[in-house]
């Protein structure tokens, strides 16, 4: 069940033909009737969220716009700072901390007529892909509850294919968006590194992290990375332009273009099913006029190994911070640094641990050049490769996962098979590039897949149009 | 230096001291053979012949951004100290520092 596209909420608000209360009613009633089986939420925002829908409706009356996402309810992972509001990571050494400020994102929204409805749980610290290493327990997938919904921004995910929110923000650092998208059957988008600010974003890997939307069609996803994206003063690495056009160019369709396949992520190790949709959906856009071809970017093979050295390095050096001294919780010593110990391994859960070891140890003296110099000049083979390819090609296509989703329970004990999920979405995250997940067809297990839609540096346009082509091939998002 | 020589026990205990985080046996175990096993998949990179290749930091070409020198608001004070487990005078408070060992 769904309450409907964003698009129409919003434009339903705006005209004063539905009201915004009624709307986030609906969502709230989907809560209540399928989120203690989900669990897709650290925090439902009920009160504040009918609050805020009231003073849409309100304004609305006095004649006012409140903006392109009027009324319209999003769901907020709970790695972004909500000013006042808990924000936990889903890790206990964040639990009962109550950030100082918003995110630019969740100030957008906001500033755009959004309602937030709550905050999604994750895995630890956005460390997984499964959404199991949460310490407040797993998010299940709306369309099987034995299933995971994929992750990090498993929670995300699943409230937007349970219609508990028409929205979603996550994080991709190495997949977090597309690959939990691909397994709850949603739209799920990686923009271009710095398109969308990170201020309020609580740091995993900074060099590859990247906010971005979930929706239960390409238009929405659109219509809120236009709202999200826009150069912030308050991020660094925010790129100086403003917000590309997005939803204008959805019917622009695909005559002409050249979209290759990448054969290194398209062959051994991704499932019979996944690779039967990822040819189905290359059919449909030659149909549509593209011109389809193989496309080799050799490097991409090497990006686990480079992302699992790269990401644990920058991910020891960003959690330092969590050292009972500033925020969080505080496990008392008889001296700051039995206090910073005791505080890390009682907060830490088992994976953020192995992260933080595995940085540590990439970073650590006669190691840092074998281990953490190599896989940084892996990256600069894979930006290399991906540059040679869109030599001859517009976009790249190949699998966001190798399988649907799994079993709960099924890769937990075995990091490296986890690990092995995000094969195909970490090179554009190496490589800073955009990257979303468009749902296209079911496995042999009847559970949603994803085909993944890659684009250069700054190619959110392109990639959408190829994305609306697939989506109208198939009818999506409202099947659950 | 050799990545070939599979992480050890030992190595662990060293890194989780480094780290600031204190390991049990059990966990000890545990971690050991997945830390390994991720390592030696990161053998794959060891084989590539990269020297002459310049390493990547950052996917954006970054320069240092200034704004202009000039005060404006920012976070309350009392408010991020609020947030903090221990505070004292509008400072962080924590224990003893002085005659550590290290």
């Amino acid at each position: 069940m769904t309450i409907g596209s964003a698009f129409d909420i919003a434009a339903q608000v705006r005209a004063g033909t539905r009201s915004a209360r009624a709307v986030v009613d609906e969502c709230l009633a989907a809560v209540d009737a399928r989120e203690g089986d989900v669990h897709a939420f650290n925090l439902v925002l009920a009160d504040q969220a009918r609050a805020a829908a009231d003073a849409i409706d309100a304004r609305v009356a006095n004649g006012e716009d409140p903006g392109p996402l009027a009324g319209v309810p999003v769901a907020l992972k709970d790695n972004l700072c909500t000013r006042g509001l808990p924000t936990t990571c889903s890790s206990r050494i964040l639990e009962g901390w109550r950030p100082p400020y918003d995110a630019s994102v969740v100030q957008r929204i906001v500033a755009a007529g959004g309602i937030v409805v709550g905050k999604t749980n994750l895995d630890e610290f956005a460390m997984g892909s499964s959404t199991e290493n949460s310490a407040f327990g797993p998010t299940r997938n709306p369309h099987d509850l034995s299933k995971v919904p994929g992750g990090s921004s498993g929670g995300s995910a699943a409230a937007v294919a349970a219609g508990f929110a028409a929205l979603a923000l996550g994080s991709d650092t190495g997949g977090s968006i597309r690959q939990p998208a691909a397994l709850c059957g949603v739209v799920g988008v990686k923009p271009t590194y710095g398109l969308v600010s990170r201020y309020g974003l609580i740091a995993f890997a900074s060099s590859l992290d990247q906010i971005g939307p979930f929706a239960a069609n390409v238009r929405d996803a659109a219509l809120l990375l236009e709202v999200i994206a826009g150069h912030d003063e308050m991020d660094s690495t925010s790129i100086p332009q403003a917000s590309p056009s997005l939803v204008d160019v959805l019917d622009d369709g695909v005559d002409g273009l050249r979209v290759g396949i990448i054969e290194e992520l398209s062959g051994e190790g991704i499932a019979p099913d996944v690779l039967a949709q990822l040819h189905a959906a290359a059919t449909a856009l030659e149909k549509a006029g593209a011109i389809v071809e193989t496309a080799s970017v050799p490097a991409t093979i090497y990006g686990l190994s480079a992302y699992y050295l790269i990401a644990p390095a920058e991910a020891s050096s960003n959690l330092a911070r969590y050292d009972g001294v500033r925020y969080g919780n505080r496990v008392d010593g008889a001296s700051t640094t039995e206090m910073m110990e005791a505080t890390r391994t009682a907060g830490f859960g088992a994976e953020v641990k192995r992260r933080i070891m595995l940085g540590t140890y990439a970073l650590s003296a006669g190691y840092y050049d074998a281990y953490y110099g190599k896989a940084q000049r892996v990256r600069t083979l894979i930006i290399r490769d991906f540059a040679r390819a869109y030599e001859r090609f517009d976009v790249l296509l190949c699998p966001t996962s190798p399988t649907t989703a799994f079993a709960l329970g099924a890769k937990t004990a075995d990091p490296l098979t986890m690990y092995l999920n995000d094969v195909c979405t970490i090179p554009s995250n190496l490589a800073g590039q955009p990257a979303m997940s468009v749902p296209f067809g079911v496995g042999d297990d009847g559970m949603p897949i994803g085909v993944q839609v890659l684009a250069p540096l700054q190619g959110e346009a392109t990639m959408f149009r190829v994305a609306a082509v697939l989506e109208a091939a198939q009818k999506v998002g409202d099947h659950v | 230096m050799v990545m070939s020589q599979r992480l050890t026990r030992d190595d662990v205990a060293h890194v989780a001291r480094l780290a600031r985080l204190r390991l049990s046996e059990a966990e000890l175990d545990e971690f050991t053979p997945q830390l390994a096993d991720v390592l030696a998949h990161a053998e794959d990179i060891e084989r590539l012949d990269v020297g002459d290749v310049a390493p990547t930091a950052h996917p954006l070409p970054l320069r240092n951004v200034f704004r202009d020198d000039v005060v404006r608001p920012s976070i309350d004070r009392d408010e991020v100290l609020a947030a903090a487990p221990a505070a004292q005078d509008g400072q962080f408070r924590v224990p003893q520092i002085l005659g550590e060992e290290q």
